[in-house]
Formats: C-alpha cells, structure tokens, sequence
C-alpha cells in the first residue's frame, strides 16, 4: 500500500503547485450551468402576434378583448392588429411576427348557431419552443371563451387538479444534477486522460516501471489520485452550484454527505473508465481529440438536459450502460428531491460495480513493459 | 558469477532488428560502456535488461535473476537512468528522492539519511527544496543519478546520461559517477556515444552497431587490437591514379583506407611515416592539401570494427523510443 500512496502523493503535490487545470474543471462546468440555465430556462414572453378579425361582430370583439387581457396579463405575446389578413400573412413570412390569429368572417354566426365554430392560430413552426408557448396559451384561453356566462354549480364534465409535490423547480436547478457529473467528467479527463497519457510521453512513468510496483498497484494509485481531484471538483460544484441554482437548504449537512457519498461513486467510476479508455494509448493527441465526443456521448443521452423517455430506442442503449445516467439519476434525487439513501441504492451499486470492471480490465491491459 | 550475463538476446520490432543476439557478461564491480551511435540498439538492450522490453528471444540474468522470470527481483536491486530526463518538474529534489524512495519502501529515517547523503554527493544539497523545474540540464540529470541510487541498488544502468549536456556539465556528471563508484559498491554499465568519455571511464566497453557486438574489450585493448599506433589522415591535389599502392609502401604503414580524396594511413611510427609521405608526394608531383597525425583513438578503434565513422552511421529511427509506433 506503501507504493500506491506514494504514487498519489506524488500526483497530489503537483496538483497542489499548479491547480489550474482542476480550477478549470470547476469553472467550466458552472459557466455551463449559469449560461445553459438562464438561456433556457425563462418562460418565452413578447411575441408578437397578428390578429385579423374578418367578422367584426360581437363574439369576434368578445374574442379580441380576451386575447388582448391574457397578452396584458401573461405576456407571453404582445397583439398586433391588421386589417388584412395578407399583410399579416406577409409579415409572419417574413419573420416580424410569430404567429396570427385569424377570426374568420362567419366566426360569430357560427358561434351564435352553436355550429362549430372555430379560429385560426397560424404560427411559425420553425421555432418550436415559441409555438408550443403560444398554442399552450391559446389553448388555455379558448376553455375560458367557450364557458356559460353564469357557471352552472354543479357539473358532470370531468376536470383535472394537478398537486405538485415539490416546489417548481427552474431549469437551472434541473441542469444541476447533470453540472455536477459533467465537472466530474472533465475532472476525470483531465487527470485520468491528458494528464496520464502526457505524463506517459514525457517518459515519467519509465520511472515507475523500474522499480518493484506491481501493475494493480499503479492502476490504484493512478486511480485515487485522480480520484481526489475529481472528489474536490464534485464537492465544490455540490456546495457552490446549489448556492447559484437557488437549491433549497443548499447546506444541509446530512444532504452534503450523501451527496459526497455519491460524488466519491461517481469519481472512481468515471476515473476507472477513463483509465481503461487510456490504458493503451500513447499518443497525448488522442485524449484532447475524445474528449468533445466522449462528452457528447456520455453526457447528452444521461437525462442531464433532457428526459430519456423521449429518445429514440439506440439511444436508450447508451443510455443503460452509460455511468452519467446514474450519476444524474442519484444527483436529481438528492438535489431536486432530498430523498435518503434508499433512493440512490440502485445508482451506488451500478457505479461501483462499473468501477470495478473497469479497474479489472485496464489492470488486465495495462502493459508493464514499454 | 557475473553481475549481469546475457545470452543470444534478440529484439526485433517487426521486420527491424534491433538487438540481434548479443552475448557478454559484466563482472562486479565493473564500469561497463555500450558505445555505438544513435539506433544501434544500445539502448534497447539497456531496456531488455532493466525489464522494460520483453526480449524477443535469448536470456539475460541480472544479479542472478532472469530479466523476465524474475523481473520483479532484478527490479529491487537495479537503479535505472533512462535517457529522458524522468524527474518531475513540478516536484522538488528531495520531493522526487523521497516518492522514488516510498516506491522501494525504504523506511523514514533511513529514506531521510540516505536522501541527504545522495544530494551532498551530487552537490545539490542547497537545491534540495527547490522545483527541479529550475534546474538546468545537467543539475537535473545529476539529481536524476541521486535518485537512481536512493535504495542503494548494486547494479546501475544509465543510458546515454550526458546526451544533450553541455561539456561542462558533461565532465562533471562522469566526475561524479567516478565518485559514486568509488565510495560505493557499484557495477554500471552506462550507454554513450562519446568515444572520449568512454575511453577515460569504463574499464571495459562493447562496440555495437547495428544491434551487433562488433568488438569487446578495454579500452587499451581495444586500441592496441588495431593496426597501427598512430593515425595519419591526409588528402591530395594532383595525386597519380595508383597513389594508393604508394601510400601502401611508405614505411611503418601498416595499412590503407581510401574514402573520396582523404586516405587514412594506420602507421607504427606516425612521424616516419610522415616524413616519407611528403618526400614521396614531391616525387610524384602531389600536393598535400591537408595532413593530421594523431594517436589511435576509439573513433579509429570504431572505423575499423564497422567500416564506417560514427558520424556517419544511420540514423535508424529510436523504435523503443517512439510513443507512435505499435510494439510488442
């Protein structure tokens, strides 16, 4: 045990002389969650949208003075008038507006004779995100237009509360859990990938491979080293970024140590892999040139931006064997829900069973000789 | 029994040979040099010796231990420079001592003692706690020998050890290994391809080329095994078309090597020899153009074993040493 710590003293000595790198698996990951956390997590307000009422009558008007109180209230969209629908429809072609209400001339004779009637909301679909918000908005409305004047008591039509169990959760604290892993990862890259592979080329592990270590040795020792930077880089993302998404009680300190539990997890996970990844390679090029894919593999189909029920059935498969998947899984439960450890069991027991396989493997890889 | 003995050792990178059956022993306490130019193998051997490369076929045993048997016992009692500069910058000298000293599990108090007395004999004790970082090359690689020795091995292997030093710092690495190997009980066999280094400090030396052992012996050896004691290299203006078979006649010569206008005359009296060359110039209407007599060295020790001038020998790629080439 005596060579395993003296090869993650070494590696801690240097960090400690020169901790740019970890600084800047820190930073990142943070930039990356104020940025991506703002940018999508506002609710869509102000846009613009025409409103052509070819009827004129008094359900028509009706119809206009309810689009114009939910534009002053929800200010999701902002109403602009046109008195011809060509105009309108040239203007939404050319990108001024997003969309265009079009009360058709029979609206109200429709509306009075109980026959259907029906307005038209003709939106710009290459925004996707803008069209959801409006038609979600309209779609809320028309409830509310269609309603008797005086609501009779008693109802048979079937409605539907929705209770919440957790307070409303922004965007910003959804992309925490996935920041924290992807701080992690890049801590992992760093250290397990370029740092390794550079340290190897520069001839330091000629070093090592002359004196009596054995190879499991120095793959524990390579491993924890860069596991407590990983470590550091998780604990100050865990404390900081809940500070800066707004998570409740960000300092709890019996949350803190599951989250460091976890963290430890996820640390000797993603730095096993990344060694068995690298075990083999000598050219410094080839971590600097993986690790944008790796990211892009790793992190996007984990669920950190985006739920995985919606993917597509290959991209489930990543998703089953893919350690950024429980990673994020234990993190959204422990951050987003505050739950005990019972709730994260099943993501601990992946993470450290993938640890251990990818220590075995790179440990039956590893080449002793040059 | 000797400390190092190899037997058909062989390496080859693909189609490359690099070491091509090599057979010699090194007894203890010996300063044992592989001298040859850049891709002659030598530093693959150093490499199969000290376990690092699996040999292709053949055996060597180190201290008694088969190099990959018992690779783990020759590792305990070698100390090892590679010809990169291994010591990390970041650290300090005794930071780097000491984590080379943990690896060996050598215990705090002697870890402690054998540290200082090491830095004292490679005169770095007022750099110990500085960043090697701000050393220059050969303070670097004289911490490099420090750290070799710090579990105090019984057999040392440096390869190329002042490659890339200036000649300052050159003499005094060799100083300094002449000292270690006074004051402590050592076999070395060090790497180079500076003949003159060679000659002052190794008792014997092995001429590879090629990953062939050419020659072996000591130096004086060596030397007085080749025709000749002195060197006469002259070139001509004019010379006749057999100057060569007169040149072959002049007294005490004892023999000719002809390479474009510059002929290389192994003499048994330089300054005989000298004297005939130029009266038989003027005879036959020549003019020296240049002339040197010098005593036999290595170099002509070296030109005569493989044909060729160090100089001039390929420059094979370092295969061993390239991270981008696959290996087995």
């Amino acid at each position: 045990m005596h060579r395993v710590w003296a090869i993650i003293e070494r590696d801690l000595r240097r960090f400690r002389r020169s901790p740019v790198l970890v600084v800047m698996s820190v930073v990142m990951p943070l930039v990356q969650l104020v940025i991506l956390g703002y940018a999508f997590g506002g609710k869509i307000k102000h846009l613009q949208v025409g409103v052509v009422d070819e009827d004129h009558r008094v359900p028509a008007i009706k119809m206009r003075e309810m689009f114009q109180a939910v534009a002053a209230n929800a200010e999701t969209f902002t109403p602009v008038m046109y008195s011809d629908k060509g105009a309108a429809m040239h203007d939404l072609r050319n990108g001024k507006i997003n969309g265009v209400l079009d009360i058709p001339p029979e609206f109200s004779r429709k509306v009075l004779a109980g026959a259907n009637p029906r307005v038209a909301l003709i939106e710009d679909n290459t925004d996707q995100f803008s069209s959801s918000a409006l038609e979600g908005t309209m779609s809320a409305m028309l409830p509310a237009y269609d309603s008797p004047a005086v609501a009779p008591r008693m109802t048979a039509a079937a409605t539907l509360s929705v209770v919440e169990v957790y307070p409303y959760v922004p965007y910003i604290q959804y992309l925490l859990p996935g920041t924290i892993v992807l701080a992690i990862f890049v801590s992992a890259m760093i250290g397990g990938g370029i740092i390794f592979i550079d340290d190897k080329a520069r001839g330091l592990h000629e070093g090592y491979l002359v004196t009596p270590i054995r190879k499991f040795e120095l793959i524990l020792g390579f491993t924890f080293a860069g596991a407590i930077k990983a470590i550091i880089a998780g604990v100050v993302l865990i404390t900081v970024g809940s500070i800066i998404a707004g998570i409740p009680d960000p300092l709890n300190p019996l949350r803190i140590l599951r989250m460091l539990l976890l963290v430890v997890a996820v640390s000797l996970a993603l730095i096993s892999m990344m060694f068995l990844l690298m075990v083999r390679v000598n050219d410094p090029l080839v971590p600097r040139a993986v690790f944008g894919m790796l990211n892009t593999v790793l992190y996007f189909p984990s669920g950190a931006v985006y739920p995985t029920e919606s993917f597509p059935s290959w991209m489930k498969a990543i998703t089953v064997v893919d350690p950024f998947t429980y990673a994020v899984h234990g993190f959204k439960q422990l951050v987003l829900k505050n739950t005990g450890l019972m709730a994260i069991s099943g993501d601990l027991a992946f993470l450290f069973i993938f640890t251990i396989i990818c220590m075995s493997l790179a440990t039956v890889l590893f080449r002793r000789t040059l | 029994m000797a400390d190092i003995e190899v037997q058909d050792l062989a390496k080859r990178f693909g189609d490359f040979v690099a070491v091509d059956s090599l057979n010699f022993s090194v007894e203890h306490g010996e300063v044992f040099g592989l001298l040859g130019p850049n891709g002659a193998g030598k530093s693959t051997l150093i490499r199969m010796l000290t376990t690092l490369v699996p040999p292709t076929s053949g055996t060597a045993r180190v201290n008694g231990f088969d190099i990959v048997r018992q690779a783990n016992d020759v590792r305990q009692c070698i100390g090892v420079i590679p010809q990169a500069m291994t010591s990390d910058q970041d650290l300090s000298a005794v930071e780097n001592m000491t984590i080379f000293a943990k690896l060996y599990g050598i215990p705090r108090e002697k870890r402690e003692r054998t540290i200082k007395s090491l830095l004292r004999d490679v005169d770095l004790v007022q750099w110990a706690d500085k960043p090697v970082k701000m050393f220059s090359g050969g303070m670097r690689r004289r911490l490099e020998i420090a750290r070799g020795l710090v579990h105090e091995p019984n057999i040392f292997f440096l390869d190329e050890p002042t490659t890339g030093l200036d000649p300052v710092s050159r003499v005094a690495v060799w100083e300094m290994l002449a000292k270690l190997k006074r004051e402590r009980d050592l076999t070395i066999l060090v790497t180079t391809h500076y003949m003159d280094e060679a000659d002052k400090l190794c008792d014997r030396i092995a001429i590879v080329d090629h990953g062939k052992l050419v020659a072996l012996d000591s130096p004086l050896k060596l030397k007085a095994s080749i025709p000749g004691k002195n060197i006469l290299e002259v070139s001509f203006q004019n010379a006749p078309p057999d100057w060569l078979k007169t040149l072959e006649a002049l007294p005490e010569v004892a023999g000719v090597k002809a390479e474009d206008n510059i002929f290389r005359l192994s003499s048994n009296n330089g300054p005989r020899t000298t004297v005939a060359l130029i009266e038989a110039s003027r005879a036959a209407g020549a003019t020296v153009a240049s002339l040197s007599v010098q005593s036999t060295t290595l170099d002509d020790v070296f030109v005569h074993y493989t044909g060729h001038q160090m100089r001039d020998a390929l420059q094979a790629p370092d295969v061993a040493n390239s991270p981008f080439i696959m290996k087995r």
